[in-house]
């Protein structure tokens, strides 16, 4: 798996945050999503998979 | 539902709707599963509607909310230009407007909400409403051409085009009932600093007055009048009044619809029938009364809540309600609903200087966070939010006092 994120579409919200905190992070300044993972272990598909699924800008992607 | 359904028939193709397909399916579930929307394009996204699609900088592809191959992965059947007209909830059948009957073991309903309009609104050209990307891009045009736009409307969707409209070197007035723009989302107090916002971009405010009417010559709008007398001069005019819930169709459904599909706590509508987004009303156990919240991620969340319900879960849907706007370069967002004898208190950064968090408190407990320019902060004290809601859980009327009466109804008997 590998995630792709797309910092022009990212509204800050944080929901990625909140549901795979191992793999995003925000930066302090405006928010935006940084990928702390952008290989995650199978461990972490469901979360990331959540994570896609609920953004809510649609600002994540996956190769899978 | 103790049986898993072996289908699942969701109405509605936003982003509620796909959602439900992609949680349902990251679940486990095997079964079919059908995407009916009414509008022909691929499901889209509705937030950059009235920012990124309106001012251009993105071309309407870009609010797509999955690439195709993403869709094709699914497995779920779209049927895409035929919207429902009506549903045998015991049958668990939707009939549609071109005269298919779709039948599923359960049904999920996210049709959302419609735009509200004046009436004889649509005898009158170039008045818009914004609620489809068809809407965004023929306003788009039109903005291209104009000078003088007037949007009727303070709340979030009135605010941001206004902003839009500033940015594209349009005169703009932003007329309303509040005394400060989205003041039943975000409380006095931080209302008013977007409405010197507002007015340092230039655009005009005309608020604490209701409109009587249109005006116009020739089929075509020429301005807006207030209540207070005053004509407001426009080539353009957007109306943002707020959306009604998208249950016309389900009229002779049995379902009850009042402001909404009126569900239990799962988001159960009837046996096997589950609202989901604008559409829903539901019963938040953590604030023990009925919401219906039009926000972007309370479609998705609680479209991942009713797919778990659907596969046997039986779980209650108790988020906090979350919301952002971005109007100029400002981005604000709020975790929770604002009190209106909200006590606030800046716990991070100051207003002054534009970014800052402060907590909405009411009764001594934390209510809302209110984020200006500070995503990462704001979401860092949502943690406070989302205590009192467990803490009110099942609690009585005493503890909702002051919330927003614009969110929360009772309703008379417990659904």
């Amino acid at each position: 798996m590998k995630v792709i994120v797309e910092e022009d579409k990212c509204c800050g919200a944080g929901t990625c945050v909140l549901v795979a905190p191992d793999v995003f992070d925000q930066r302090d300044d405006d928010g935006i999503v940084m990928l702390l993972d952008e290989a995650p272990g199978p461990e972490l598909h469901d979360a990331v998979r959540e994570a896609v699924s609920v953004c809510p800008a649609a600002a994540i992607g996956l190769i899978e | 539902m103790t049986v898993p359904p072996g289908s699942v028939l969701v109405v509605g193709a936003s982003a509620g709707g796909l959602t439900t397909a992609e949680a349902l399916r990251r679940k486990g579930f095997e079964g079919r599963i059908t995407l009916l929307g009414d509008e022909t394009h691929l499901p889209y996204d509705r937030p950059p509607l009235s920012k990124q699609v309106l001012s251009g900088a993105w071309e309407p592809v870009r609010a797509q909310l999955r690439p195709e191959p993403a869709l094709r992965a699914l497995d779920a059947e779209l049927v895409l230009g035929d919207r429902a007209t009506g549903l045998d909830v015991m049958n668990r059948t939707v009939r549609t407007e071109s005269g298919r009957r779709l039948g599923a073991d359960a049904i999920v309903i996210a049709t959302g909400v419609r735009a509200r309009t004046f009436p004889g609104q649509a005898n009158l050209a170039s008045v818009h409403v914004i609620r489809t990307l068809d809407d965004a891009v023929a306003l788009r045009a039109e903005l291209a051409v104009a000078g003088r736009l007037v949007v009727v409307g303070d709340g979030v969707l009135g605010a941001e085009v206004a902003a839009t409209g500033s940015g594209l070197g349009l005169d703009v007035t932003l007329a309303g009932p509040q005394s400060v723009p989205m003041e039943s989302q975000f409380g006095a107090w931080a209302g008013g600093l977007l409405g010197d916002l507002h007015t340092e971009q230039g655009v005009r405010l005309r608020l604490g007055t209701g409109v009587s009417g249109l005006a116009g010559v020739s089929g075509r709008v020429t301005g807006v009048v207030l209540e207070s007398g005053e004509r407001l001069p426009a080539d353009v005019v957007v109306v943002a009044i707020g959306g009604i819930p998208a249950t016309d169709w389900l009229a002779d459904s049995g379902l009850t619809c009042e402001n909404g599909i009126v569900c239990d706590a799962t988001c159960r509508a009837a046996d096997g029938i589950y609202a989901v987004g604008d559409v829903a009303r539901w019963r938040h156990q953590g604030l023990g009364a009925l919401l219906r919240l039009e926000n972007r991620t309370n479609a998705t969340e609680q479209a991942v809540a009713v797919a778990s319900n659907i596969l046997g879960a039986d779980q209650p849907y108790t988020p906090v309600p979350y919301f952002w706007t971005d109007q100029y370069d400002v981005k604000v967002m709020v975790h929770g609903l604002i009190p209106a004898d909200a006590e606030v208190e800046v716990v991070e950064g100051d207003p002054a200087a534009r970014r800052f968090v402060a907590l909405c408190r009411s009764g001594g407990v934390a209510r809302a966070v209110v984020g200006w320019n500070m995503p990462k902060q704001t979401r860092v004290h949502r943690g406070q939010v989302a205590d009192a809601l467990t803490l009110a859980d099942g609690v009585p009327a005493g503890v909702r006092q002051g919330l927003p009466s614009s969110a929360l109804e009772d309703l008379a008997s417990p659904a």
